[in-house]
């Protein structure tokens, strides 16, 4: 059964990189599922996605994070702009960029872990948002490794809930994304 | 959604959606909607029957009315327009319009769609429409308010004929066609989203005009994208100037004359020896509105395998660099980036290595010698090669020819040798068995009084076959040229080839008395069992200018279409005929 199949093509393997890639896009019911479609469609991966109405309630943006090797990305940035609603396109990751990502966490925090879980909140600059006699929310900001190493440092057994609302990004400097 | 570019003028009449909706097809001009009525698109048939302007051809299958429409636009330079109802009506056209998409036919589909309070409700005949056909339109819209409905059937003409065309779709509630606005159809219509590339990049087409100039052993390989932009004309011209071997798509045929000495055939799967011997050891190639698809170079990394400087023209970008890494990429409208590279030679000081030239066209005549055509013309059994040959003679050359999918595809590709654009009308990418009866409506609609024939198989032919009543209604005098071999000849070839002779379920057994069939349906059947009564048939049916004419040609089971590449396989690992 080790043949190759008649039908079978090569799988091309080049190294897969990590982009973050930002789009404007009208503001209308349909545009989502068009860019969530096309990944859908054409096999490629959504880390995550994020999208909000801008300061101009026509248009959305949203931050798509994705792996690809060069040749894919190319190839989904190609297809993002055949999109009729896409107006404009950023691959964030070729040039300097911030990114930032926020996350809500529920923790158990009761008895002597409960000034402990505090300290932890302020030595990652996480704000407690929401306290009850026996947990706190608390809200912290950064990008993804940040996050991650909270969640790391923290006793699993405390954490009660976590929500990340994945990445936002913006280029560095005078570069804009806008219409 | 904002409309942009539409100005209502004060005195715009009031009309209902219907009415808005038949008058904007009016003002396209559209002659022609291919249809099947149903209840949420009742008032638009009402306002159909009203006038008489926009002419409605009933289909018998919505499947049918997206083929017909398709093959409308591409045997005419215009846009195929259906219009089906909400649900059924919608996802019976799924396949015509999926096939429209793969092959980026202009085509505006028009659905109904329950009203708008019900829409989400699991109404009676509901199915969301835009979001089953988003994978296999260029783009769609549904209509929530009748404001927007003159400016969005304008958008939907604009974005299938721009750029890469392609099938849209608008989708339209039933309380909209009933409510009511000022109308007012706008000359232009802006999209801040949507601009495609019309004019090349002049520094890239320079290279490129440096490049071909510079080649020792040159290939010129078009697509569909040449006969959809109508560059024919200009591409042989350049053909011509240079003398350059070419050789075109499945979807290009037509672009290059089939007999010109210059014309190596078609290329891919199924492509003449010489054509894809060619690609595979030239050293420059240019690429014209084609997009490398696996049926056409066969393996990528084996055709990437020979070291060659590839030239892409084409309007879609995401075609560019997708299978294929190429050298000098041109993103543009073919006809103007052809008229703009036609300058660049004629300017240029260097010129073509005559001698090289010679010595590559010396070894395309040595594969060309090959004549990997070939096949048993003393055979006492109908060969379906035959067939076509003598249809090419009958008709000159110079009939519209459409075919379905299958053996009977590639014969008629490989053996009528198009001479125009537009003439050749088949499925290439999405393979769609059914397509031919109702293809050839179309192509019949959009040149009345031309011949058109059908090339069809028996499995193919059954599955749009409702389409005779159609053509009784219409008095469309088709030629239906069956290639009767009682089998799914292409699967039974792969079945043949690649598994062990298991005929696993392509056998059609209880198949119609076909003659009778055509006949039952008001036409004119015909059987024919013998070689040497084909070109008499094929006479006598093109003879009855004024007749649906169905022949029904027994031929040979186990014939099978030469060369092949066989999937995976390089382009230059052909399996030929038997008796190569």
């Amino acid at each position: 059964m080790n043949a190759p199949s008649p039908y079978a093509l090569p799988v091309q393997e080049t190294k897969a990189m990590r982009h973050i890639i930002s789009i404007l896009l009208e503001n209308e019911s349909g545009a989502l599922s068009r860019v969530a479609g096309l990944f859908s469609a054409r096999g490629y991966n959504i880390e995550s996605l994020t999208v909000a109405p801008t300061e101009d309630p026509s248009l959305s943006r949203m931050t798509i994070v994705t792996t690809g090797s060069d040749d894919v990305v190319e190839q989904i940035t190609k297809q993002l702009n055949k999109l009729i609603e896409v107006v404009k396109l950023v691959d964030l990751s070729e040039a300097a960029h911030i990114e930032r990502e926020l996350m809500l966490i529920k923790v158990r925090a009761a008895g002597k872990d409960r000034e402990e879980m505090k300290r932890m909140a302020d030595i990652f600059r996480g704000r407690i948002i929401d306290v009850t006699e026996s947990t706190y929310t608390v809200e912290l900001t950064g990008d993804g490794s940040k996050l991650d190493a909270f969640i790391e440092a923290l006793d699993k057994t405390a954490i009660l809930e976590t929500v990340r609302t994945g990445a936002s990004g913006i280029a560095r400097g005078e570069r804009v994304l806008r219409v | 959604m904002k409309i942009t570019g539409a100005e209502i003028s004060g005195d715009a009449v009031e009309m209902t959606g219907a009415e808005i909706v038949v008058k904007c097809l009016e003002a396209e001009g559209v002659e022609y909607l291919f249809g099947y009525p149903g209840g949420a698109v009742l008032f638009i048939y009402d306002e159909l029957f009203k006038q008489d302007k926009v002419r409605h051809v009933l289909v018998r299958h919505e499947q049918a009315a997206a083929h017909a429409a398709d093959a409308y636009s591409r045997a005419s330079q215009k846009v195929g327009v259906c219009l089906v109802t909400s649900g059924p009506g919608v996802t019976n056209a799924v396949t015509g319009i999926a096939t429209a998409y793969m092959d980026s036919i202009p085509m505006v589909i028009l659905s109904g769609q329950v009203p708008t309070h019900a829409i989400g409700q699991d109404a009676f005949q509901e199915v969301d429409a835009v979001g089953i056909t988003r994978p296999c339109v260029k783009h769609n819209f549904l209509v929530k308010d009748v404001r927007e409905l003159a400016a969005t059937i304008k958008k939907a003409f604009l974005i299938a004929t721009t750029g890469r065309p392609g099938p849209v779709l608008v989708d339209i509630p039933k309380d909209v066609t009933i409510a009511k606005t000022a109308f007012h159809y706008p000359d232009s219509i802006a999209m801040r989203s949507y601009n495609p590339v019309i004019k090349g990049h002049p520094g890239q087409i320079k290279k490129a005009a440096q490049l071909i100039l510079e080649a020792k052993r040159p290939m010129i390989y078009t697509g569909g994208g040449v006969i959809l932009s109508d560059a024919a004309p200009l591409l042989t011209k350049i053909v011509k100037m240079l003398g350059f071997p070419v050789t075109n798509t499945l979807m290009g045929l037509g672009g290059y004359p089939g007999d010109d000495r210059l014309f190596l055939g078609m290329l891919g799967m199924h492509g003449t020896y010489e054509a894809n011997m060619a690609m595979q050891h030239c050293d420059v190639l240019v690429a014209v509105g084609a997009r490398f698809d696996d049926r056409v170079i066969g393996n990528p990394t084996h055709f990437g395998q020979v070291p060659r400087k590839i030239v892409h023209i084409d309007v879609d970008p995401s075609s560019i660099s997708k299978r294929v890494k190429v050298d000098v990429p041109i993103v543009g409208h073919v006809p103007d980036v052809l008229e703009e590279l036609l300058k660049q030679l004629e300017s240029q000081t260097a010129k073509i290595d005559q001698k090289a030239l010679a010595a590559w066209w010396a070894q395309i005549e040595l594969w060309r010698g090959r004549d990997c055509l070939r096949y048993d013309r003393t055979s006492p059994i109908i060969k379906p090669q035959l067939v076509v040959e003598k249809l090419h003679e009958v008709t000159n050359g110079d009939a519209f020819i459409t075919s379905d999918v299958g053996q009977h595809q590639m014969w008629a590709a490989q053996f009528y040798k198009f001479a125009k654009p537009r003439r050749w009308i088949n499925s290439g990418g999405l393979g769609t068995m059914g397509v031919g009866l109702p293809y050839a409506m179309g192509a019949q609609l959009a040149n009345p009084g031309a011949t058109v024939a059908c090339v069809t198989g028996e499995a193919s032919f059954t599955m749009c076959i409702q389409e005779l009543s159609t053509c009784k209604q219409y008095r469309l005098p088709l030629k239906i040229v069956l290639l009767n071999n009682r089998y799914m000849g292409m699967v039974r070839q792969w079945q043949q080839f690649f598994h062990g002779n298991r005929y696993s379920e392509s056998y059609m057994d209880a198949l119609p008395d076909f003659v009778k069939l055509a006949e039952s349906f008001g036409h004119v059947g015909m059987r024919i069992e013998k070689p040497g009564d084909v070109e008499p048939a094929l006479r006598e049916a093109f003879a009855r200018k004024n007749d649906l004419v169905f022949m029904d040609f027994l031929t040979d089971q186990t014939e099978n279409v030469y060369p092949m590449v066989p999937g995976g396989k390089g382009l230059s690992e052909m399996i030929l005929s038997e008796e190569l």
